[in-house]
């Protein structure tokens, strides 16, 4: 009887600790300590925590620039990680051939979802080697009448969606080939290689819900696209792209491309409403919000504001709840606006006011309402601070002040 | 064995949603309930027993991996999200 209390009590208080904390080092970023403690931003193994539950993790809204693992993804990619490590190039013995089994499943994974051929597919580290292997490939084959035009299928930073299946047309006829880098668009939008004329197209893992350092290009087959390799080595991926092909990580790509293909038309509502509440709800309690980018041929999980009177950055940095991004100079190293914002046409005030809102496959109801309602508090309170929203409110029109010289 | 019955199949919801509710993270936790009730409720007027005992034994290999996930997520769990004082855990 006293043996069982005894355990009741050890079983409960296993249960109260839901992994470890004080013991192992913080893995997080301790960013906010609720009772006004000494803050570190540096994750200290000798500093106890003062108060577990008093440290809190913000909400993230920047998908665009990565997204989380979808469990399901983790899942199929853990066995190669533990127990089925073979190189899938070992063409002797099961850890080899099971392996290859595994990045072959991938590769048609891949290639079910943008209707090419697994042939067609060749893995790469990500979106970026396989824009440079596209474009490397011009070079290789350039003739008079051959170029490439190269377009984004969906913008990472306003969301724009671009006419591809006309382009593809257009280029189709011209004997031009076509490239898009497809990295925010596969898995959210439907794209089919032949349907839409592409050649060549760049996909990236971790802006699916896979793992980083993975992607894959899309290289057409009939009519043939030759490509250049951009590296060189034992000549796995039919030569175009040596280097052992990691498996576990294509996996990955493979259950992302998988699941986005079941996923995307459930995703595609869910972010849409979520999207609209979000734009609505800012819209409706602030004046003088512009949101960047044609909202007609928009991909609704990519929102760019621009808040007229108020700094892009310091609405980012009152904003330390929620992970955000901005598109404007300061987050770039140089001080020029977004070449985006400027091409759109924005006026270089509002380029310096953006902030991208990125909504996901994970995200919620109560963390847009959380976001929006925090955005209007500090947007108002940065607009109380502003001298320009002053003078604005008292009817000068900024465009006719004459700014002296210095 | 007999095609899934109307009481498996709501056994098996509801042990994907209890297992769900154990998702240490935010994130996880409220996408797997809501996709599991959205799926549960999007299927619940099919008659086709082949595509019924297809629909569940997926569900049973997502139940797996749900348990799977769940478990691993909270060996490396970390501090909570901002929200996730304010608001009540059920979702």
């Amino acid at each position: 009887m006293l043996l069982r209390t005894a355990w009741r009590r050890a079983a409960a208080a296993v249960r109260a600790a839901p992994g470890p904390r004080s013991e192992a080092p913080a893995r997080g970023l301790r960013l906010r300590v609720v009772d006004n403690a000494p803050q570190s931003a540096v994750p200290s193994d000798t500093a106890t925590a003062p108060d577990v539950e008093s440290v809190l993790r913000p909400l993230y809204m920047d998908v665009q620039a990565t997204t989380p693992l979808d469990p399901r993804v983790l899942d199929a990619m853990l066995p190669y990680l533990v127990n089925y490590y073979g190189n899938p190039h070992s063409r002797t013995h099961a850890y080899g051939w099971e392996s290859e089994a595994a990045m072959e499943r991938a590769r048609q994974q891949v290639a079910s979802l943008i209707g090419a051929d697994p042939r067609e597919i060749i893995f790469t580290s990500g979106a970026t080697e396989s824009n440079n292997i596209a474009v490397k490939e011009l070079e290789a084959a350039i003739q008079p009448d051959t170029s490439l035009v190269s377009v984004m299928t969906v913008n990472n930073e306003i969301g724009v969606k671009q006419p591809i299946a006309e382009i593809g047309q257009i280029c189709s006829s011209r004997r031009v080939y076509f490239h898009t880098d497809a990295a925010q668009a596969v898995g959210k939008i439907p794209l089919d290689v032949n349907d839409m004329k592409i050649d060549l197209m760049s996909i990236s893992g971790h802006k699916i819900y896979g793992p980083k350092g993975v992607g894959a290009i899309y290289i057409r087959r009939r009519p043939r696209v030759r490509v250049e390799a951009l590296q060189s080595g034992g000549g796995q991926e039919r030569g175009m792209r040596s280097g052992t092909v990691p498996t576990p990580l294509v996996v990955g790509l493979g259950a992302a491309c998988e699941v986005a293909q079941q996923e995307m038309e459930y995703d595609h509502k869910w972010i849409s409403k979520l999207a609209e509440r979000l734009t609505k709800k800012i819209m409706n309690s602030l004046p003088d919000v512009v949101m960047n980018g044609d909202p007609e041929h928009h991909y609704p999980g990519c929102i760019n504001l621009s808040f007229a009177y108020v700094e892009g950055e310091s609405l980012l940095m009152a904003l330390k709840d929620v992970a955000l991004s901005s598109g404007s100079a300061c987050t770039s190293a140089s001080l020029e606006p977004s070449y985006v914002l400027r091409a759109i046409g924005t006026d270089e005030d509002l380029a310096h006011s953006s902030i991208r809102f990125g909504i996901g496959r994970f995200t919620t109801e109560e963390e847009v309402d959380y976001t929006v309602e925090k955005c209007i508090h500090h947007v108002k309170r940065l607009r109380e601070m502003s001298p320009l929203w002053e003078m604005v409110q008292d009817g000068i029109d900024l465009k006719s002040i004459k700014w002296t010289q210095h | 064995m007999a095609a899934s019955s109307r009481a498996q199949v709501l056994d098996l919801y509801r042990a994907m949603l209890r297992e769900s509710k154990h998702f240490s993270a935010y994130n996880y936790r409220t996408y797997a309930v809501r996709r599991i009730r959205d799926a549960f409720r999007e299927n619940k007027n099919v008659k086709d027993p082949v595509e019924i005992q297809t629909l569940v034994n997926k569900a049973k290999r997502d139940l797996e991996i749900i348990r799977r996930q769940v478990h691993i997520g909270q060996l490396y769990s970390t501090d909570k999200l901002i929200i996730e004082n304010q608001e009540k855990p059920r979702t």
